[in-house]
């Protein structure tokens, strides 16, 4: 059912409840592969990254019964399209413990496309410290890599078309949650 | 003999008896024979004037040509075109020159390089004091003495701050008739980098005040002078209410003094400097509009006689710096006119015969001029000027005749504009173009 | 935001918001071990400097520095004015090599703005005569809201000669702009004219009783101390540095006062300091002082301001 804020042509891809199983999913995949929560620190993506960052570890720390340290890694001033938009205020960082030496860092964000984002946000990440290892995690892969990145735990790879919009709502940050597709040609 | 005959033209002149109505005048080797064309002399010039204003030739008291020492920036003969096609039959040039014209030989120069031009009469101005340094008084009896006849003196650029010394020079030039054009600005109150109007623009610009008092306790202590002395003061461009104040208290008084406004205070704001244009950059600053509104009040009651234009060229590498040290100055010989007109006759209480008064026979009686500011009238000289007063030009600084573009009316569209101008009844310019000799 | 920064007066309360916001981000990159983002790489920033600042310079330098961009500067007595050059054939010779900022210093009022209108470059207004400063009011402002909060109706004091002040006339823009009440503090002589009319029109108070404002109605959350020059007595604008002092000088006694009727009350000085003239030995080195703090936010704010004139398309921020 198209929400009253979506084009009329919008397609719901994920609903709230899938979103809450992917989560879930990612959740418990992240620990498989970290073997257990030591050392592991989330950093979400502003803006949507960073609420699905703090899911993630909030149901991490259910599981393991000790809570995971979730936090934000800003990449405004580390994109490579600074010059084709307006300037906007950087969002807040927040590295929790205020160092990820020798830490996994997960991070986490929304959407997957091009790439460019999280090869920001390595670079962000390296002005920071050296982690030992840095893993990807996104709610959506919708393809069309400009750079040689993959994520490590998707919660729904779903090709689209370039010309196609993929909306991602949270709440925490928008009225409902959704993933939603619009717009491309018929 | 050379004949011209001006048909249609309405004329205002002192004493004039068509006064206000169209009219003819002939001219017949320089002076004016007849108002009346029915005696045209064959092969007569003809002037379709109609619909155009006549009045005798304008008079600048107020001039700065540059020539010599700065003839990059204007020359005796690129300012009398500039004075030809602004109306002028007669231009007073300041002393400020280099050398400064403060010899009886300085002065014969500049008369005998406006006389090989002939394009307007240009009389000079001597210093008062000698190399304008307000230290000793120039050669003021020998420059009257000369050829040219010095009568008008100043130092303009610079006050005669000394009041000892202001004494002398008024009491020196008396015998002879002279006059001292002051320049007032109390250097102490308003010193040399003193560039904007002292009031809450200047505070917000952060740019050096010159207040107003800076000038009326000049004027105030000059009419003092006069007084004491007998000797005529004459008050250079003034600018605010507080200087049009004393002036009217000093001429309720019979004390001898006249005084000038010039075309930019009678119209240009401080408003205009904010956005630290040097080319409103002059000395005295523009005012606020409450100063320039009793400076046209003034020059409307007769507290103020004449219209001089200040005219102060200046190269572009002179004026093209930080506000504060950009040179002072603005064209003003080839808009006085419509500037004029616009603020004072258009939007004013002024009829053209007022115009008659400010821009030629005031001046022309203040310098002592013979032969200029006369009425039209049988047996004067024909030194003339036609106006459109429905021209409707727009300033382009690029088009003028003066060798420099530091013009504050670029762009602004008047309806009046000088048509033609008649120098002892030869046109010296036409719509705007200069005719050589 | 408009294309230069060249006065406070051409920003609004939305743009100052998004360059204090910015501002506060780029304190993170300060307070790293790696302080260095790539923000401006590839882009050249030019300090010119006609006048002297070492404080103001450097700030600008690490800024842009940091934000690695090329920066270079050429002050007043290396570049070719002193030789008689004028001024836009300096910044134009400048301008042609294709930098793409000048952060620019002059001592003449309206400097940058006329340079503005003959350059392609972005110009940064870092001081022009006594005209305005307004990267210095920007991070007056960041250093003033990171101890009181919101400047929303707090009361700011600003002390001193406000005749000759750049900073003044910045800060009472951006100052009102936040929202703050400004109480401007200076003997008749060194305020400058015209200033009880713009005073109303601009909405600040105006006081020649430096006590009367400390202990007045209106707790005083900020003080403002501005640099008085002791050749200023020469153009005889005040006596004796010693009447300065007694009347307008934030003494010991007087720092008692401002705290016992605000304990929380905060004391800016733009520097540099005379110190025992405008301001006490005791008053700069106290807790309430901040004066250090707006060191460190100048260069915060000056990345902030670089970011937003030159990292976005064509330099316009959103």
């Amino acid at each position: 059912m198209p929400r009253p804020d979506t084009p009329g042509d919008a397609r719901v891809v994920l609903s709230d409840t899938d979103i809450a199983r992917a989560l879930k999913r990612i959740a418990h995949e992240i620990l498989e592969a970290n073997k257990g929560a030591s050392d592991l620190i989330l950093l979400g993506i502003p803006t949507r990254g960073v609420i699905l960052a703090r899911r993630l570890a909030a149901i991490i720390g259910e599981v393991e019964g000790q809570p995971c340290p979730a936090g934000a890694l800003d990449i405004t001033m580390y994109r490579d399209d600074l010059r084709h938009q307006p300037t906007r205020a950087p969002m807040p960082t927040s590295i929790p413990g205020d160092t990820v030496d020798d830490k996994v860092v997960v991070l986490v964000d929304d959407v997957l496309y091009s790439g460019r984002t999280v090869r920001a946000a390595l670079d962000a990440l390296a002005d920071y410290g050296r982690p030992r290892a840095v893993r990807l995690a996104v709610l959506v892969d919708r393809g069309h890599r400009e750079l040689p990145i993959r994520a490590d735990h998707v919660g729904k790879n779903l090709p689209t078309a370039h010309s196609e919009k993929v909306r991602v709502r949270v709440l925490g940050h928008d009225d409902h949650e959704s993933v939603s597709i619009a717009g491309g040609e018929r | 003999m050379s004949a011209l005959v001006i048909k249609g033209a309405t004329a205002y002149a002192a004493g004039l008896p068509t006064q206000g109505r169209p009219g003819d005048v002939v001219v017949v080797d320089g002076v004016v024979t007849d108002l009346d064309a029915a005696a045209v002399p064959r092969n007569a010039d003809v002037i379709d004037a109609d619909g155009l204003v006549l009045l005798p030739g304008l008079v600048d008291i107020h001039t700065h040509l540059r020539e010599p020492g700065r003839e990059d920036a204007e020359t005796i003969a690129s300012g009398s075109a500039a004075a030809a096609v602004g109306g002028f039959t007669a231009v007073l040039a300041m002393a400020n020159t280099t050398p400064v014209t403060d010899t009886a030989e300085a002065a014969e120069r500049i008369l005998d390089l406006g006389r090989s031009v002939g394009l307007v009469d240009v009389q000079p101005i001597g210093a008062v004091t000698h190399d304008l340094a307000g230290q000793q008084l120039a050669e003021l009896g020998l420059m009257h003495r000369s050829r040219a006849q010095v009568r008008v003196f100043s130092d303009d650029g610079h006050c005669v701050g000394d009041a000892r010394l202001m004494r002398r020079a008024l009491e020196y030039i008396r015998s002879f008739g002279g006059v001292i054009s002051q320049h007032s600005q109390d250097p102490s109150l308003a010193g040399p980098s003193a560039c904007c109007h002292e009031g809450e623009l200047s505070g917000r610009l952060g740019l050096p005040g010159w207040p107003a008092a800076a000038e009326s306790v000049v004027i105030a202590r000059d009419a003092q002078l006069a007084r004491h002395t007998g000797s005529r003061v004459h008050v250079a461009h003034v600018s605010t209410a507080e200087g049009v104040e004393v002036i009217r208290w000093a001429k309720a008084r019979g004390i001898p003094i006249t005084a000038e406004a010039t075309p930019h205070h009678l119209a240009l704001t401080v408003e205009q400097v904010r956005t630290y244009d040097p080319v409103f950059k002059v000395n005295p600053p523009l005012r606020p509009i409450e100063d320039v509104e009793a400076v046209r009040a003034a020059l409307a009651d007769g507290t103020i006689d004449a219209v001089a234009t200040d005219h102060a060229p200046h190269a572009r590498h002179d004026k093209e710096h930080a506000f504060v040290d950009a040179a002072f100055g603005m064209l003003g010989l080839e808009t006085a006119l419509a500037v004029v007109a616009h603020v004072m006759v258009e939007g004013g209480p002024f009829g053209w015969a007022d115009v008659a008064r400010v821009m030629s026979s005031a001046p022309a009686a203040i310098a002592g001029l013979p032969g200029h500011g006369r009425p039209i009238a049988p047996g004067e000289p024909a030194n003339l000027v036609l106006i459109d007063p429905a021209a409707s030009r727009t300033v382009d600084r690029d088009t003028s005749m003066s060798l420099s573009r530091n013009n504050p009316w670029h762009g602004r569209t008047f309806a009046a504009g000088v048509y033609a101008t008649i120098l002892r009844g030869r046109v010296t310019a036409r719509e705007g173009v200069p005719t050589s000799c | 935001m408009p294309r230069h920064l060249l006065s406070i007066a051409d920003l609004d309360a939305a743009a100052i918001r998004m360059l204090l916001d910015t501002a506060a981000s780029m304190q993170d990159v300060q307070r790293r071990e790696v302080k260095k983002i790539p923000t401006l790489r590839g882009r050249t920033v030019i300090n010119l400097f006609f006048e002297d600042s070492t404080r103001t310079r450097s700030s600008f330098e690490i800024a842009g520095k940091w934000m690695s961009a090329d920066t270079i500067n050429i002050t007043g007595k290396g570049s070719s004015t002193s030789k008689g050059e004028s001024l836009p054939d300096t910044v134009m010779t400048i301008d042609a090599m294709g930098v793409d900022a000048l952060v620019m210093r002059h001592s003449a009022s309206g400097a940058a703005h006329q340079v503005a209108g003959w350059v392609k470059a972005r110009v940064v207004n870092a001081g022009d005569g006594t005209h305005e400063h307004p990267t210095q009011a920007l991070l007056d402002a960041f250093t003033m809201e990171q101890r009181l909060g919101t400047l929303a109706g707090r009361h700011v004091a600003i002390v001193g000669d406000l005749t000759h002040s750049r900073v003044f006339r910045s800060n009472v823009l951006a100052l009102r702009m936040l929202g703050a009440h400004v109480t401007a503090v200076a003997p008749v002589t060194l305020m400058p004219s015209g200033i009880t009319p713009w005073a109303q029109a601009d909405g600040f108070a105006l006081s020649h009783d430096l006590d009367a404002v400390l202990t007045g109605e209106r707790p005083v959350d900020a003080l403002m101390m501005l640099r008085v020059q002791r050749e200023r007595m020469a153009g005889g604008f005040f006596p004796t540095p010693r009447e300065y002092t007694v009347g307008y000088g934030l003494t010991r006694p007087r720092l008692q006062t401002l705290l016992a009727a605000n304990p929380e009350a905060v004391i800016c000085h733009p520097g540099p300091m005379n110190r025992g003239l405008e301001i006490s030995a005791d008053a700069a080195d106290a807790a309430a002082s901040v004066i250090l703090d707006q060191v460190a936010a100048g260069v915060a704010v000056r990345m902030s301001v670089l970011y937003h004139l030159l990292a976005g398309e064509e330099g316009s921020a959103a």
